[in-house]
This record gives C-alpha cells, sequence and structure tokens, in this order.
C-alpha cells in the first residue's frame, strides 16, 4: 500500500501492528480520544520512606517477569549507565521477551545486542538506535519490530495506551527517600528529566533510581513523589561529561560555517523575523554555528527572541545569559553549559508532551517560527531521512525532527551536499522520516532550494543574494560529484518501523544484505 | 607497466583511499573494501581497472581501502601507487 509521501508499506506490516498508513501531516487534526491511565497503588501510611536496597529487590517489587515492557529516558546520552544496569539484573533473572521503550538508545547500549540475541530482549521502541544495536537491528536480530517514534509520537503512543508500560526507570541526578527527582543538585547531573515525565504519568510502576540522594523534599520537583513507587541509591547514575558526544559537536569546518551563515541569512530575510519571534537548532555543527552568527544579526538589528526551543546547547544559552531571549523551553540538555543554565528562573523545564505531543490540546512545536535542523538524507520531493545510513544500517534517531518540521512556520534543512562520498541531496531517500510537506529550505554549501510549495517564501528572497536553486539542481551537482549511488539491495524482511508522530506508518526498514 | 616492488599510496583518512600494489601472478587481482561499498562498489571497481588499462599494468595484485573517496582521488592513488612500484616518474599530465 502507497502512503502520502509514496513508500510502499507491505499489507503484513500493517495486518501485523494495526497501524494505519500516513496520510500526511495534519490528518489527525481534531481527532478526539479517551487517555489510559496506569495502574496506581497508594501510599498513606504516615511517615516512611520508598528506599530498596538494589535493583535486583526493587524488579522483585515491581513484580518483573516475562514479556513486561520497560521505559527508560536518554537525557545521559552516550554516558548513560541506567538502561545497561537495569537490563544486566533483568538478565540475571531469566527474564525473557522484554520491550525495550526507550526515549532513545545509543552507543552507551552495545551491551544490549547480547540481550537481543538471547531472547532477553525481543522488541524496541525507541526514537532511533545508534551504536551497535542499530547493527544488531538491520541485520534481523530483533525477534519484533524496531519501532522508531519521534519524541512527540512516543508521548502519543504512551498516552493513548498504544504502549503500556509495565517499569519506568528514571535516572535521578537527585532525588529524596519520597521520590521527588530533579535533574540537576547532584553528583552527575543531566539538567531536565522531560522525557521521564510520560513515563512516570502512565507507567504502572515508576522507579527512581539516583547517585545523590538528598533530604525530603527535593522541591521544587521536576518528577514528583506523588508518581513514584520506589527509590533506588546506587553508585553511578551516568557520566554527564559523555552527554556532549556523538551528535552534539561544535563545528569549525569552513563548509558547515558557510552553511550557518546562509542560513543566517536566509532566516532574516523571512517575514517570521521580528521582535518576539521564536526559534529552534538541532544539534548538528552547522545548526549550532547558525544560532552564533543568528545572535550577531540580532544584536545588530535589536531584535529580540520571544522564547527559544530545546534540546539546548550553549549557544542558545548564551541567548539568556545576554538578554537576548526572553525565555528557553527545555526538553533536553547536549552540553554542560545548557545543564547549568537550568537553574536559571527564564529557563524552563517542559514535559516532551508540552514540547511535541501531537496528540494533546496543542503542542509547543506549533508554536514555533523557525526550526534549525539537519538531515542524513532529503530527496527531491523535500522527505528527510534521519534514522537509517545510505548503506542501509538503523544508524541514527528521530528526535524532535518531525515534530518540529510539521510545527514551524519555516523549517531549515542544512546538510553537506556530500557526507563523504554519499550525496546528501538524492532522488530518493534510503527511508522517510521526516515527510517533505513539512520542509521549507534545503541549505548545502553549493546552494539553496526552496520548496515548491511554499511560493511565499520564494516570493520574499526574490530580491536576496543567495545561491538559489533548485533541489533538482542540487541533486545534479552531487551526483556529478560522487556519481549516482547503487541501490542499496535489501532482504524481503522488514525489521523496523518508522512511525508518524500520528502513529501511522511513515516508512519500514528492511534488513540488509551481508 | 611493470610491477617491479611493492608499493603504497594514499592514508586511511576519511574521503581518501589505500592503495596496496605487489607483482601479481598474470593477472590483475582486486581486492577492495569500502565504507560505501553498498552504493559505489561497482563504481570504484570499475574507476581502478580503467586506471590500471590506462597504465598498462596487467600484472598486480591490488588491494584498496576505501574511505569514500571520490574517482579524481581513487585514480590519482592508484596511478601513484603504480609508479612508486616502477622507479619510473611517471608522466603525469598526459594522463589528466
Amino acid at each position: 500500500m502507497l502512503n502520502a509521501v509514496g513508500r510502499d508499506i507491505p499489507e503484513e506490516v500493517v495486518k501485523n501492528t494495526n497501524k494505519e498508513i500516513f496520510k500526511g501531516v495534519h490528518y489527525y487534526d481534531g481527532y478526539t480520544y479517551e487517555k489510559k491511565g496506569p495502574k496506581t497503588k497508594c501510599v498513606n501510611r504516615s511517615g516512611g520512606d520508598k528506599l530498596v536496597d538494589s535493583i535486583r529487590d526493587v524488579l522483585f517489587k515491581c513484580g518483573i517477569k516475562d514479556g513486561m515492557t520497560l521505559s527508560f529516558h536518554h537525557h545521559f546520552r552516550d554516558g548513560d549507565y541506567i538502561v545497561n544496569m537495569v537490563m544486566k539484573e533483568v538478565h540475571t533473572l531469566g527474564i525473557k521477551d522484554i520491550t525495550i521503550c526507550a526515549s532513545s538508545l545509543g552507543k552507551a547500549h552495545d551491551l544490549l545486542c547480547d540481550y537481543i540475541e538471547d531472547g532477553t530482549i525481543t522488541d524496541i521502541q525507541s526514537s532511533g538506535v545508534r551504536g551497535r544495536v542499530g547493527q544488531a537491528i538491520s541485520r534481523g536480530k530483533l525477534k519484533g519490530y524496531a519501532i522508531m517514534r519521534s519524541h512527540g509520537g512516543r508521548v502519543r503512543a504512551i498516552e493513548s495506551g498504544e504502549v503500556k508500560i509495565d517499569i519506568a526507570f528514571i535516572g535521578a541526578p537527585t532525588c529524596d527517600d519520597y521520590g521527588n527527582c530533579r535533574g540537576i543538585g547532584g553528583v552527575s547531573n543531566c539538567g531536565v528529566l522531560s522525557y521521564s515525565m510520560v513515563d512516570a504519568d502512565y507507567a504502572d510502576k515508576v522507579v527512581a533510581i539516583t547517585d545523590c540522594l538528598v533530604p525530603f523534599p527535593n522541591f521544587p520537583a521536576h518528577i514528583s513523589m506523588t508518581k513514584v513507587d520506589y527509590v533506588v541509591e546506587v553508585d553511578e547514575i551516568g557520566n554527564p561529561e559523555k552527554i556532549a558526544t556523538g551528535a552534539a559537536k561544535p563545528t569549525t569546518d569552513m563548509r558547515k560555517l558557510m552553511m550557518a551563515d546562509y542560513c543566517t541569512q536566509f532566516v532574516i530575510n523571512t517575514p517570521y523575523f521580528k521582535d518576539g519571534f521564536s526559534y529552534q537548532t538541532g544539534v548538528g555543527g552547522a545548526s549550532i554555528a547558525s544560532t552564533i552568527s543568528l545572535a550577531k544579526v540580532m544584536k545588530e538589528r535589536d531584535i529580540r527572541m520571544g522564547f527559544g526551543v530545546g534540546g539546548l546547547t550553549k549557544p542558545m544559552c548564551d541567548l539568556l545569559i545576554n538578554g537576548q531571549v526572553d525565555c528557553l523551553l527545555d526538553t533536553q540538555d547536549f552540553d554542560l553549559d545548557a545543564v547549568k543554565s537550568v537553574e536559571n528562573m527564564k529557563h524552563f523545564r517542559i514535559s516532551a508532551s508540552e514540547y511535541a505531543n501531537p496528540f494533546n490540546k496543542g503542542a509547543i512545536v506549533n508554536k514555533l517560527d523557525f526550526v534549525i535542523l539537519a538531515t542524513l538524507e532529503v530527496d527531491v520531493n523535500f522527505n528527510c531521512n534521519v534514522v537509517v545510513g545510505s548503506d542501509g544500517v538503523i544508524t541514527g534517531a528521530q528526535g524532535g525532527h518531525p515534530d518540529t518540521a510539521a510545527g514551524a512556520k519555516c523549517t531549515v534543512v542544512l546538510t553537506p551536499l556530500l557526507q563523504g562520498r554519499t550525496p546528501a541531496v538524492c532522488n530518493e531517500v534510503t527511508t522517510v522520516t521526516t515527510p517533505g510537506e513539512s520542509i521549507d529550505v534545503v541549505i548545502t554549501e553549493y546552494g539553496i532550494a526552496i520548496n515548491p510549495a511554499r511560493q511565499d517564501l520564494i516570493d520574499c528572497m526574490k530580491d536576496v543574494k543567495l545561491p538559489f536553486m533548485t533541489i533538482e539542481e542540487l541533486r545534479d551537482i552531487a551526483y556529478s560529484i560522487a556519481g549516482e549511488p547503487q541501490k542499496v539491495a535489501f532482504d524481503e524482511r522488514v525489521v523496523g518501523i518508522i512511525e508518524g508522530r500520528d502513529g501511522t506508518i511513515m516508512d519500514v526498514v528492511r534488513q540488509v544484505k551481508i | 607497466m611493470k610491477i617491479q616492488k611493492p608499493a603504497m599510496a594514499g592514508t586511511l583518512e576519511s574521503s581518501d583511499c589505500q592503495v596496496t600494489v605487489e607483482k601479481g601472478q598474470g593477472t590483475v587481482e582486486l581486492e577492495l573494501s569500502s565504507s560505501v561499498i553498498n552504493q559505489y562498489g561497482e563504481q570504484i571497481r570499475r574507476v581502478i581497472q580503467e586506471t590500471l588499462t590506462k597504465l598498462e599494468v596487467e600484472d598486480v595484485k591490488i588491494v584498496v581501502v576505501d574511505k569514500g573517496a571520490l574517482d579524481c582521488t581513487i585514480r590519482a592513488r592508484v596511478e601513484c601507487a603504480v609508479y612508486r612500484a616502477n622507479e619510473e616518474t611517471g608522466p603525469w599530465r598526459e594522463l589528466a
């Protein structure tokens, strides 16, 4: 069955998953449904605490058994210790058929490959997967489908009851003996706990794991004791130094700085660039650099940003320090400067639902003027791929890409024309994660292509001196330098599903041929 | 052109390739590994073969470890390795 981005979704997958195929970004606008609440075990005795001695004990208290769904958050990114810590115990207990429902998984979780091989883990639901776990999935090691959801889509799946979390684990930088969690104030800080907020609201059992137990009350709590069943103290929950590895890197690459400069020139020539505008960037090198160059123009023209949204990094937090933005809304901190900035009164923590959930009564992404994103591939229909490498192996994550792209008035994608030899602008992306209807402009170091659907943007760039061309011309330049790539050969078997924000099937990922 | 001794050219940096040549057993024997083998394997093989043909190399064992090099880079590295294996300084310009 062909979906709205022209992807052929096998009938069998539609049947097995009970999902619809993607029908367009706003297909579910106005949809009415009932949310599914968690089973709650009341605590109304006087005094006491919720402390449990070990991960193993807490698993018993939560009634761990085969087939359960366990959830995790990824605020520690490559420095996360929680997933491995919990899964080691689950494995030791001989538990099988576990579904991992994580906000994302990365290189810190290579260990899970062994547990996929031996059947401890049979299903993975995540924003995406980097590292060896991605390779294992692409090679067909997982029994079930790996379901890749955007950050907003994950909240939707949990709130609508599509996923039922049995036990949620929260790596809490500080926590008191009654379960009030905060992302700051401890030894290993990650800033915010936004992705876990929905888990805490909807999981049957909620476990806070901390390496810094503080006196009650740990206020203002980022996650309230009213949602937490148990608290476990461990030696270390994560390494904050590793938060900034992987995706988030500052750049000195001249090509990326040039793209950042093009981006700024584009942004300031749109009608949305005026006092009070709102703005978000991804954490690609060029996106981060574009914030720095935009800040200069804002200063020159005396224009303030109303609010900035993140995925935050130092340059965004600098805007707050320099008085160039009224406030920051934060779901995740990508470097230690951003973690530190959480203490600022105008740096507000938001839940992943407030941030991006398409099935609540309006998320922050809907109020964005600009979002500056990166991509692995973008095709001549402006469809973007941020999950599967051009070699066919799962290597990235949806993150907030489709959420912010759908919400923002002006969605800019920055990418070098070639990633190594691989053309980033191509005939057809390997898999679609973000539909072309959400993408307004593609900026490369060779030229800039505006989506023909945005005639208004084309019109306001008429007198702007930037190297505008069509997306097909960009592709042609890429192919003339690198040659046209062969089609990657896949096996028939579907190993992963790229889910649209609204739960429809955007694309499937097939097993790679070895 | 004859391969008189083993020689090497190029690096393992991203967007480069490392080419090693040594005496063959009467044929062209190519061993290729590449970070973009799925997308460009055939094209890389063709470029290597074309370059060897141009240089009239018919007896060689050539190992190419490619890190996403463009055709021009692959061509240059193969030529360089072959000339280094031959003691001659090559007629670089004629090949351009």
